[in-house]
């Protein structure tokens, strides 16, 4: 009774977005995107439409990355799932667990029949979404990687050098001094801690996030983050907080306001933030790679993307599916892709997108813009950065997020933080393979 | 001689009780029937297959220090939110019941509040508060005062009680007012009369007179501060920092859709549904006797 109605619902809302033209096949596609990203989105899709006549794809917004999920989730139950669902990166492991609800990329593809080519996609951003037998599960749709904003002008005010050598946390760390004593009261801030100080920081100086290489193999994968890099890094960060030289604004992105209005002399963020600073940023601003540790022997080895990707659904028509991979395969082409890379700041998800965008002259005219992707593909990814594969992930974070706080209010020292949330992890990351099993 | 009026036959009365029996069975028995049911399983978040682990979800959540912790933390917070919104609107009613001129406009703008739903409330204290951009946080800095709700956790907590408080207040407001104007005014001018000065009045003749309408508003808010404030913790803190403002239902939400574990999430909503039963039959046991009607 329940489903029904859910399904009825379901089945109004869809019913005024799509105005299907007679005869074509209707592909649904639900997003979290809202905005100038909905709209990049959704002219995507126009141009898709008005390329071919046998399939409509109808784009839904679902609200944000976690509530899409749960649509596309409780829509399954109801048998009522869409063709195609957006699922961020920490829902990699609970969409891949759930074998009978999903269709991978490359079946879909080879049913199908559209043009693709497994190796053109760069390899860390694949290798997220792909099998340990380099099998596509989910299609890279839109991936960014952190990098380090840097605000000129608070510099100078500093009597630094703008130019000045960034690379390492130790040069970073004289630099916040220096920007502190000329009366500045956020040296530094951060947006989204976990992924970029824990996750991308363990991958970054090539040590392991968890155990079976950060969960690509095995389910009993266990969390190894509390080592004694990591456990340096946030004691450093810590020690930053206290002194007034790290400025705390919230686990999600609340830090670009304060960095966008000129406050921040550093910013660690996604390399998406790039368009949203270059419309407000009223100073001098660059983008320079995230800064490592010069005693890791592994740094700086790559770091690994964030965003989302595209998870094909079980249970429609084959005739369907061929849909979908004639659009997955457009969306895929370099045009599309070298557009949506300059427009928004995510990555290309094909080399040729990237040899295109450079052709175009794109990156001399932006510089800093390729600085990402120079990041990501710098050297071939290793067992500890190709990326990440845990259940419950999403409420990991949640739990590092906790933790982290607890180091930057000075409750607790890095050490004892990161214990804590290891164990605190591992009992969710048991929690969901006893489900999965 | 019995005066009790009866019916003849068990048809008519069956008829009209059946339309609540139906309502209480189809929003309540049916739903926590369910929740009861499916908390003996661990399910997939695609429900394509599930383990009965018996009373494995309750062992699980009970042995969590973290899940302990929220039962003192809804406790602080529930009685918080409980004495602000009563405390304030009983205050602000004795004052309306007094004034003569301009009591219509000002009981307007009491009751305004109201109407603001929850996750707005909350958005719009949050700004307010905003460590970085916040009005109140900047005057708070201005005179020394380092607001920031994002990593103190008492501070949090007293946000999240304001923020649910305040909305509240109107609806209290109401109710108390109505209650005082109940009150017999010759009981009063009789008191009056006597000597009796304000205060002395308020505690020997009228708030014993207001007790059912205290007592009802008791059982309102505890359970607007288990259930309701939901959506304020939602946007104000989402639970931090540290979990210090995880009321249990929010741990509900938590566990059930954002870490999809519907197993541990239906076994905390069994533990909440006695809690609060538990507590309803507390209230009307103990503090009921007390009340003058």
């Amino acid at each position: 009774m329940k489903k029904s109605v859910i399904g009825s619902l379901l089945a109004a809302t869809l019913g005024t977005a799509a105005m299907p033209a007679a005869a074509a096949t209707e592909i649904q596609w639900w997003h979290a995107f809202t905005g100038r990203l909905g709209d990049l989105l959704a002219e995507q899709i126009e141009t898709f439409n008005a390329s071919q006549d046998d399939y409509v794809v109808v784009g839904t917004h679902k609200g944000n990355y976690s509530e899409t999920l749960n649509s596309g989730i409780a829509a399954f139950r109801a048998g009522e799932q869409p063709h195609i669902l957006m699922v961020f990166e920490v829902g990699t492991a609970t969409m891949m667990g759930a074998k009978g609800a999903i269709k991978p990329v490359h079946e879909v593809m080879k049913e199908g029949g559209a043009p693709f080519n497994p190796d053109g996609y760069l390899a860390p951003v694949k290798g997220y979404y792909t099998t340990p037998e380099g099998d596509m599960l989910s299609l890279p749709y839109n991936s960014s990687t952190p990098v380090l904003y840097v605000n000129r002008d608070a510099l100078v005010a500093a009597d630094l050098d703008p130019d000045m050598d960034l690379s390492t946390w130790e040069q970073v760390g004289t630099a916040l001094d220096a920007v502190k004593e000329s009366g500045s009261e956020c040296a530094l801030t951060t947006a989204w801690q976990s992924w970029v100080h824990l996750e991308n920081f363990s991958a970054y100086h090539d040590v392991s996030f968890a155990s079976k290489e950060n969960g690509f193999t095995a389910l009993d994968t266990e969390l190894a983050f509390n080592g004694p890099m990591q456990v340096a890094h946030v004691q450093a960060m810590g020690d930053w907080a206290k002194e007034g030289k790290f400025y705390y604004a919230g686990r999600r992105n609340e830090g670009g306001a304060n960095f966008r209005a000129g406050e921040c002399a550093f910013f660690t963020e996604s390399s998406a933030g790039y368009a949203g600073v270059k419309a407000e940023a009223e100073f001098d601003f660059e983008i320079r790679p995230l800064p490592y540790w010069s005693e890791a022997e592994g740094a700086p080895q790559n770091t690994i993307i964030g965003g989302s990707s595209l998870w094909v659904l079980n249970g429609h028509e084959s005739d369907e599916y061929k849909g979908v991979s004639q659009f997955l395969s457009f969306l895929s082409s370099s045009d599309i892709q070298a557009k949506w890379h300059q427009n928004t700041g995510y990555l290309p998800i094909t080399i040729e997108a990237y040899e295109q965008t450079k052709a175009e002259g794109f990156y001399e005219a932006n510089p800093g813009t390729d600085i990402a992707i120079l990041q990501m593909t710098a050297k071939p990814t290793t067992a500890n950065s190709k990326g990440l594969r845990l259940g419950n992930f999403d409420q990991i974070r949640g739990i590092i997020d906790e933790e982290l706080e607890a180091v930057w209010s000075g409750d607790k020292n890095a050490q004892e933080a990161l214990d804590n949330a290891v164990m605190r992890g591992n009992q969710l990351l048991r929690r969901f393979e006893q489900a999965n099993k | 001689m019995d005066k009790r009026v009866t019916f003849k036959g068990w048809k008519l009365p069956v008829l009209l009780i059946l339309p609540q029996a139906l309502v209480t069975a189809i929003f309540f028995f049916w739903p926590a029937g369910q929740a009861i049911y499916q908390s003996a399983f661990i399910p997939d978040p695609f429900g394509l297959k599930s383990q009965f682990v018996g009373l494995g979800n309750f062992e699980y959540i009970l042995s969590d220090p973290y899940y302990l912790a929220s039962f003192k933390t809804t406790a602080v917070f529930s009685l918080l939110v409980t004495a602000v919104s009563m405390g304030v609107a009983l205050w602000l009613a004795l004052m309306a019941d007094r004034i003569i001129k301009g009591s219509g406009t000002y009981r307007t703008f009491l009751i305004w509040p109201y109407a603001v739903a929850p996750a707005v409330a909350g958005v719009l204290w949050l700004f307010m508060f905003n460590p970085s951009v916040g009005i109140v946080s900047f005057y708070l800095d201005t005179i020394g005062y380092d607001w920031n709700h994002k990593l103190n956790g008492g501070e949090a907590m007293w946000l999240v009680v304001l923020a649910s408080s305040w909305g509240r207040i109107s609806y209290n407001f109401l109710f108390f007012l109505a209650g005082l104007q109940a009150v017999p005014r010759s009981v009063i001018e009789a008191a009056a009369i006597d000597g009796a000065h304000f205060w002395r009045r308020f505690w020997t003749i009228v708030f014993p007179l207001l007790s059912p309408t205290t007592f009802f508003l008791l059982v309102v808010n505890i359970v607007y501060a288990f259930f309701e404030t939901f959506g304020v913790i939602h946007t104000i803190t989402s639970g931090g920092p540290q979990q210090s403002t995880t009321i249990l239902v929010y741990k509900v939400f938590s566990d059930g859709f954002v870490g999809q574990d519907l197993g541990s999430s239906a076994a905390q909503s069994v533990i909440l549904l006695f809690l609060v039963g538990i507590l309803t039959v507390i209230q009307f046991k103990f503090i009921e006797k007390r009340v003058h009607y």
